[in-house]
Parts: structure tokens; C-alpha cells; sequence
């Protein structure tokens, strides 16, 4: 997976490239573990992301919660294939899908 | 039939899901059944490669056979570790407010809710554990 960043003040974007699954959560993790400090808007874009599993689900969970302490947290580009996942899952009830 | 067996370990995830995909590829499978079956393997190998042989590394076996009438795909996982049936977890909540959201058990969960068939066995000290997708648009 690729994560391109994307910073303009406090808001920070990340754009997610590939699979976001066992292999590639504990990048994501560790790119949000040390990059979030005086952010209050953050953007997960997941236009070129091929799919999710429960190991990127964990991730999403935690940051979503880390954002509500500080600022936002939106999801954008959701394809069908992982917004069904989302549905499943019930993570569409709370995350902000644009 | 085929199969591939490999170490188990989060490595090795990646090849078996070249494996499984290059059979799909024959079958003209679906894309969304694709990355549904992705999905399991990440989620069932994974596990395997986490927790059945933990802290060693042992071996594990992906078989992939093809059944008609109606087209579907059938894949086992079978490794000789720790005997654990990951259908007896219990489901998780998934409408529980954010702050009680936990992520343990969505992965078996996903698989449950987007394959057609999942079953348990463990027999002669294996973990037996298979996964079967309609390829004719059944199921999800």
C-alpha cells in the first residue's frame, strides 16, 4: 500500500493506495501514530484503495476515535466494493462518508 | 484441485492471494466475489498465520476446487497448530455506539456475512476450515 499525505494548515489528507488488509495496516497505523498532533481535520481518501479488511477496519475504528478527541475525521471516494464492507461491518453509521 | 502450501505467516498472505486470484482469473470470477474472497484470505490466513503455531512458524495448506452446478469456488485452509474454531467467536455488535466499538471478530465476521457457506472441523490434528463462493451471481 501507498499513503500520499497532503497537508494545508491543520487540515491533513491521506490518500490510501492499494490494500489496506493484515500486511499494510501497521503502516497506516504507525503514519497516524505520528502524524495527527494539531490536525483537526482529517481526510481518509480511498479512491485507488482495492479493498478492506478487518485489520484496516481496526485502524479506521481507532482513528476515528483519536479525531473525535481533537477535530473530524471524513472518508472520501468509497467504492462499492469497501463501502459494502463498511455496511456490513456497521462502520457506516459512524463514520462522515462524502 | 490445487493447492499451495506455505509457511504461515503474515508474508506469505500476498502469495496465496496470487494463488487463489490466478484460479478466479480461469473461472471469469466476478470482481466484487474477487475482493470478497481477498478479503477471507487476508482475514483466515492472517489468523492462521498470527495465532495457530504461535510463537513458532508452522506450515499451512490452501486448496482451491471448483464445483458446477451452480458455479462455485471452494477454498480450504488447513494448518496442524493450536485447534481453534474461529465460528465458535462469538459476533460482535455491530451497531454499538463508537465508543464501545471494538474490532475484534469483524475479519470472521466479514467472511460469514460475504461467503455463501463456511464450516469448521478439526481432524486428525488439523484445523480444516473452508470457505465456498457462488461464481453465477449468488449469494451477496
Amino acid at each position: 500500500m501507498e499513503i500520499v499525505k497532503e497537508s494545508n494548515g491543520t487540515a491533513l489528507t491521506l490518500k490510501l493506495v492499494g490494500r489496506l488488509d493484515t500486511a499494510t495496516a501497521p503502516e497506516l497505523e504507525s503514519e497516524l501514530k505520528n502524524c495527527l498532533d494539531g490536525v483537526q481535520t482529517l481526510t481518509m481518501d480511498l479512491k485507488e484503495l482495492e479493498y478492506i479488511s478487518s485489520a484496516g477496519l481496526r485502524i479506521l475504528l481507532s482513528a476515528q476515535k483519536a479525531m473525535n478527541k481533537q477535530g473530524a475525521m471524513v472518508v472520501r471516494n468509497v467504492s462499492p466494493i469497501v463501502m459494502e464492507i463498511f455496511d456490513i461491518t456497521g462502520f457506516s453509521d459512524f463514520l462522515t462518508i462524502e | 484441485m490445487k493447492e499451495l502450501s506455505v509457511a504461515a505467516t503474515i508474508e506469505n498472505i500476498a502469495p496465496v492471494t496470487r494463488f487463489v486470484n490466478g484460479e478466479l482469473e480461469l473461472l471469469r470470477c466476478p470482481e466484487r466475489a474477487r475482493r470478497q474472497i481477498d478479503v477471507a484470505i487476508d482475514e483466515l490466513f492472517g489468523n492462521i498465520a498470527r495465532y495457530a503455531y504461535h510463537p513458532d512458524v508452522g506450515p499451512a495448506t490452501v486448496r482451491v476446487e471448483v464445483t458446477e452446478e451452480p458455479l462455485a469456488v471452494v477454498i480450504t485452509f488447513i494448518d496442524c497448530g493450536m485447534p481453534y474454531d474461529p465460528l465458535s467467536r462469538a459476533e460482535p455488535d455491530v451497531h454499538a455506539p463508537l465508543e464501545e466499538r471494538q474490532a475484534g471478530g469483524l475479519g470472521i465476521f466479514l467472511v460469514r456475512q460475504t461467503m455463501d457457506d463456511v464450516t469448521y472441523e478439526y481432524k486428525n490434528g488439523r484445523n480444516i476450515l473452508k470457505i465456498k463462493k457462488h461464481l453465477d451471481g449468488g449469494g451477496v
